[in-house]
């Protein structure tokens, strides 16, 4: 329990940390957003017009703590501003209304990705030098080395455009009523393939590779030998034995990929002009559009830090040993 | 290499295998996978070092038709604009690879300085430390490249600093670590005990012994600094004047590659990263097995008996 607690501290520094450098930035940075807008619309702006956007950006005059205080405040009762791209639609109805999409991209690609590479991992390091062992361990390190957004247009290119088997961008079909029907949910199936299957190419290796070299460790226990000795048979010693206690590394890095989730598949939905806070984010950037910047990373970092917090807890379930310490 | 030979002329054992006293470098030239690895990468940084002689001119110049398939006139083809593809990737190679080692060299740099300071000091300077790293580790990397490279005013100095400030904290964690364990040695404590200067002791003493640490935690920084400056500058968010692999990707994305069929716009410079990574990557792998005589004894058996 102490050990939650502090763990939670923790976290919510790191929150604070986050929060902190979204209100610095735009301010002791060369060059505030406001100008930087006008720059770019070629001085067109009014006066009062740029006004309006210090105020909408909380840059006014009033004392930095003050600033600091009232954002922080704005934060937490949950106001992130106004975006400026799809004004005047807060930031955050912005952002739940794309969360889901990044969600549903990143959750597949993720599950697959461990299920598949933990299960490699496995069986490559119960059969030390066999074709798993020698020929896929390479393979996946060289495909690994591609910059994944690299590997999605490659995939666009080959599978959406060459072939066409697959459609090349959003999330479903324009005209589509969005519901919970078959032909809604398979179309929308079919715009994932890609971008799963690419992110998915890209992570498998890391597991894999993880998971053997964890299972490598693992396998030369004592007990093992033991369970072996006792005559066991060869499939129960690999999944109940080794890969059980040999998973636990694994647990960790799922909850770093969950962050991944979140995060991660921004390139991929760029890639794919896929919805999803990835994609927005650029368009935000693009846009200059400050507040929702800020409150995308907000909601990107809240979302790697909730997901660490879920996994420390149920580690602490899973390995005895980190309540002991 | 010196850390190995450091290490045992330390140990009153000299006669320590000749395999551990051969020092890192030549094992690496030794290993097949490092060997290969080696002279990729020399490849390539050669063919970045000859690109003015190679394909003279700014590379970005529009000297042709555009969206021309690869020919003998244009051996990689053209892009949209009508650019040479095949000088801009041995150009973009140049700003690729000056990135990606300055950043590697620089984020593993300040690595290096918190790790040791954090595992030599200990106590509130370790918790203070740990704490930081572990906050920008926590920080997602794409995101917050993005936010502030936006924020930034655009240039190569630019992507290089925020590229250090995301890349440094993972390293950080794994030297600590190391550092940690070299810190508890006898030998530390003889040198804490003899008066030694903290700052000796820590760069003279304890560094030397984890050189295949950093020298992995280098080659995972390179590699990060190399997709990463990618994946940004692919976003638009570097420099875009500049010609590089990643302001390749962009222009080839944003004019229409992908849907023209103009797959030779974007192939070559993907590959290169993807080569230049891989090629690290076999060193890292190699450097792996030297050090963790685990990862290699039934491969060499093997390989004994083949």
């Amino acid at each position: 329990m102490r050990l939650i607690l502090r763990n939670l501290g923790f976290y919510l520094l790191a929150f604070w940390a986050s929060l902190t450098l979204n209100f610095v930035l735009p301010r002791f940075m060369p060059g505030d957003p406001v100008s930087r807008m006008f720059a770019q619309t070629q001085g067109t702006m009014q006066p009062d017009q740029i006004a309006q956007l210090r105020k909408l950006f909380g840059l006014d005059n009033r004392p930095l703590w003050e600033q600091y205080v009232s954002y922080v405040k704005s934060v937490f009762t949950g106001d992130l501003g106004i975006s400026i791209t799809r004004f005047p639609t807060p930031v955050t109805d912005v952002i739940s209304s794309q969360i889901g999409w990044t969600l549903l991209l990143g959750g597949v690609a993720l599950v697959i990705a461990a299920v598949l590479g933990n299960l490699l991992g496995i069986v490559a390091a119960w059969r030390r030098g066999g074709v798993l062992d020698s020929a896929f361990p390479p393979l996946l390190i060289f495909v690994g080395s591609f910059p994944y957004f690299w590997l999605a247009m490659g995939a666009l290119y080959l599978f959406g455009v060459s072939l066409g088997w697959f459609p090349m961008r959003h999330a479903y079909d324009v005209g589509l009523t969005p519901g919970f029907n078959g032909e809604f949910l398979s179309n929308v199936a079919t715009h994932l393939v890609l971008p799963a299957l690419t992110i998915v190419l890209v992570s498998i290796g890391g597991w894999m590779l993880g998971m053997r070299n964890t299972m490598i460790a693992t396998a030369a226990e004592d007990y093992i030998t033991m369970a072996e000795a006792k005559g066991l048979s060869p499939s129960r010693i690999m999944f109940r034995y080794a890969a059980r206690n040999a998973l636990l590394p694994s647990v960790t890095n799922f909850g770093m990929a969950l962050g991944f989730v979140v995060g991660g598949a921004l390139l991929t939905e760029v890639v794919f002009a896929y919805p999803g806070i990835g994609y927005q984010l650029l368009m935000a950037v693009q846009g200059l559009d400050y507040p929702l910047m800020q409150g995308i990373f907000l909601t990107i970092t809240a979302a790697v830090l909730l997901a660490n917090f879920l996994v420390d807890l149920v580690y602490v379930r899973l390995d005895p040993r980190v309540r002991v310490r | 290499m010196t850390a190995i030979e450091i290490a045992t002329a330390t140990t009153p054992t000299a006669t320590a295998p000749t395999s551990r006293r051969r020092g890192l470098l030549r094992q690496l030239i030794d290993s097949k996978k490092a060997l290969a690895g080696l002279i990729l990468l020399a490849l390539f940084a050669l063919l970045a070092l000859l690109a003015p002689l190679l394909v003279p001119g700014d590379p970005s110049l529009i000297n042709s038709t555009g969206s021309q398939a690869p020919s003998a006139a244009h051996w990689l083809g053209t892009t949209a604009k009508g650019q040479d593809v095949l000088a801009l990737t041995l150009w973009g190679a140049r700003s690729s690879l000056f990135v990606g080692f300055t950043v590697g060299l620089v984020a593993t740099a300040v690595a290096i300085v918190v790790g040791l300071a954090a595992a030599y000091f200990g106590r509130v300077v370790d918790d203070a430390l740990t704490l930081v790293t572990n906050i920008f580790l926590l920080l997602p990397g794409l995101p917050l490249l993005i936010i502030l490279a936006a924020f930034l005013p655009p240039g190569t100095s630019t992507v290089i600093l925020v590229l250090v400030v995301t890349g440094w904290a993972g390293s950080a964690r794994v030297l600590r670590a190391q550092a940690k364990s070299i810190r508890g040695k006898d030998f530390v404590a003889a040198a804490v005990v003899t008066g030694e200067r903290p700052l000796r002791i820590m760069f003279r003493e304890i560094l030397p012994n984890m050189a295949s640490v950093v020298m992995t935690t280098l080659l995972g920084c390179v590699i990060f600094g190399i997709g990463a400056q990618a994946g940004l500058e692919f976003l638009g968010l570097g420099d875009s004047s500049v010609v590089s692999w990643g302001t390749n990707l962009y222009w080839a994305s944003n004019d229409g590659a992908l849907m023209t069929g103009a797959w030779w716009a974007f192939v070559p410079s993907g590959l290169c990263i993807a080569l230049v990574a891989f090629a690290i990557a076999l060193v890292n792998y190699a450097v792996d097995e030297i050090t963790n005589p685990r990862l290699r004894n039934r491969r060499a058996r093997r390989e004994r008996r083949g």
